[in-house]
């Protein structure tokens, strides 16, 4: 009888039912002190990971696929943020921005990975993990700050789609090296994954609409199940041609605008947040917390650099458009958060194991920035105004006059 | 006419601002999801947002509505689109025109102005590519391309008083 309840299944369903709860009461508390909930969900993985508190040995095979479905919705919803036009338009108008960007944030992480004497591959990784900002933390930032119509935000949106579209073609170079072999073997790899995505890119920009309209249904339930199933397929090809399912899902959420891309962000949103939770707890889970001490003076080391330095892109790439001090602050410290993709590019290294330090070291890192980038960039409001005040005279204000007397 | 400043934001929407003759900045950004926010900048720093309320669809029209949303439509008539050389214009057939029920090919306006009806918008509906034969009616709207004089001569000749 299938209600009958074995054992494990029981234990399956208390483990995860726990976990689910414990990552909803952090949510809450992240709410409550306006913190990404990113972090925190990291934290619940280590703390039933491996060497934590308690461990999770059941339900880490469910989390592990749940995690692998979370990268996907993550890069989906991403993609459908975007259509192709708005991705052409900012590589065109900003793309010097996005090259300072890349610049400055790639070099620390390499470097750091070459002075540690890394192999460069992992080198690499970490070089990815320092330059991508979390386009998640920040778009939340944009709106709690109510900074979505300020003048320098559409040069921190450019970077940001720059940053995703390096991506997409960084996460299958990573995978052909990863693959390994002769120098050809990996030339041929990394060709073949870059002609199909860019192929891919070309084809979501221009027929997007044809495929949008074939997608789109009235019924909600045959949606997402058309969506999903369409997101995992691409996904799975993708990961099958050694181009990483994530690069996959993000071009199918390009190719979907107009109706089609309003009923998916509605009907996958939740999907989402429930699977990315896991996904990083996930990836918490398979750090040893005891890892992350010999680590820390590094990784904090790595944040402090990399936060000046995209702070420093920020206020290079504002400068450009004309914006003011205060913008150019701004923008820079909006740009410091590290979130989902650090975690994702980390998550590979890991999976391959190429390197035991990179995992704690990643972890590290992004709780440090993941947290610390909102914090500064809270800070820097207030800072900027009295900036401002000073820097151009005061304009008269109207004082309120006392009743009866008339103002000359 | 206000200089509105159009910026996309790539994941959000689009933002329109423009300053107005007070010297305010004032700002509409259009989000994907179809809500609106209302920003206003700072007079101190003009790069910043002061303040902003996200309206959802239905308030934004009830603002529109209370700021005259009839001017939108206004504007329409008066938008003329110059794309070198070329302008487009929506010229209203009143009922005192001197060609109604006549046929655009009876109007001579093509030899007469060098300008061409590329469409007529009857009531809600659009009638593209008229041909010579068609009728032109009162209440109609006739979409006309031609050069910027043409197109003077041409609302002249179909707007002028029958004498």
């Amino acid at each position: 009888m299938i209600l009958a309840a074995t054992p494990g299944t029981a234990t399956l369903l208390v483990e995860l039912g726990v976990i689910l709860v414990g990552l909803a009461l952090l949510g809450r508390v992240a709410a409550r002190f306006g913190l990404p909930s990113i972090p925190l969900y990291l934290v619940a993985g280590l703390v039933v990971g491996e060497g934590g508190v308690v461990e999770l040995v059941t339900a880490r095979t469910f989390i592990e696929s749940g995690a692998q479905i979370g990268v996907i919705l993550l890069l989906l919803l991403l993609g459908l943020e975007y259509t192709g036009e708005e991705l052409t338009d900012a590589l065109r108008d900003h793309a010097p921005a996005g090259g300072v960007d890349l610049a400055l944030n790639f070099t620390p992480g390499l470097l750091l990975g070459l002075v540690l004497g890394w192999d460069v591959r992992a080198a690499l990784l970490l070089g990815g993990i320092t330059y991508i900002s979390s386009s998640g933390i920040i778009a939340k930032l944009l709106a709690d700050l109510g900074n979505t119509g300020n003048r320098e935000t559409p040069v921190v949106l450019a970077i940001l789609v720059a940053e995703d579209l390096f991506m997409a073609l960084y996460l299958p170079l990573m995978a052909g090296l990863l693959i390994g072999g002769d120098a050809l073997d990996i030339g041929l790899e990394v060709t073949a994954a870059i002609v199909a995505v860019v192929t891919a890119l070309g084809l979501a920009v221009r027929y997007g609409d044809r495929i949008s309209q074939v997608v789109f249904v009235r019924s909600d339930e045959n949606l997402i199940l058309s969506l999903l199933g369409l997101a995992l397929l691409v996904a799975g090809i993708a990961e099958h041609l050694q181009a990483s399912a994530a690069v996959g899902a993000f071009l199918v959420g390009i190719a979907l605008n107009g109706p089609a891309e309003h009923a998916a962000r509605t009907v996958l949103s939740p999907l989402r947040d429930l699977f990315a939770a896991m996904f990083f707890a996930f990836f918490g889970l398979q750090i040893n917390p005891t890892d992350l001490p010999p680590v820390l003076a590094i990784a904090v080391a790595l944040a402090l650099v990399t936060a000046a330095t995209k702070l420093a892109t920020g206020w290079w790439s504002a400068r450009q458009v004309g914006i003011d001090p205060p913008g150019r602050l701004r923008a820079g410290a909006t740009l410091i958060a590290r979130g989902e993709f650090s975690i994702v590019i980390a998550g590979i290294a890991v999976a391959e194991g190429i390197e035991d330090d990179i995992g704690p070291l990643a972890a590290a890192y992004v709780l440090i920035l993941a947290v610390g980038g909102p914090l500064i960039a809270r800070a820097v409001e207030p800072l900027t105004r009295r900036f401002s005040q000073l820097g151009r005279p005061a304009r008269p204000r109207r004082t309120p006059t006392a009743r009866g007397t008339t103002v000359s | 006419m206000t200089e509105i400043n159009e910026t996309k934001l790539p994941g959000v929407g689009t933002l329109h601002d423009f300053e107005s003759q007070s010297g305010g900045r004032i700002g509409v950004i259009a989000h994907h999801a179809d809500r609106r926010e209302v920003v206003i900048y700072d007079s101190a720093d003009p790069d910043r947002v002061s303040e902003g309320v996200t309206l959802t669809a239905e308030e934004a029209r009830t603002l529109a509505d209370l700021l005259g949303g009839t001017s939108v439509t206004k504007r329409l008539d008066d938008l003329r689109q110059e794309i070198s050389g070329l302008a487009i214009d929506w010229l209203p057939i009143s009922s005192n025109s001197p060609y109604v029920g006549k046929t655009i090919g009876e109007t001579e306006l093509r030899t007469r102005t060098g300008v061409s009806v590329v469409a007529l918008v009857r009531g809600d509906q659009p009638l593209p590519a008229p041909g010579p034969d068609d009728e032109l009616r009162a209440g109609d709207t006739a979409v006309v391309v031609g050069t910027a004089e043409g197109i003077d001569a041409a609302t002249e000749l179909l707007t002028a008083r029958a004498r």
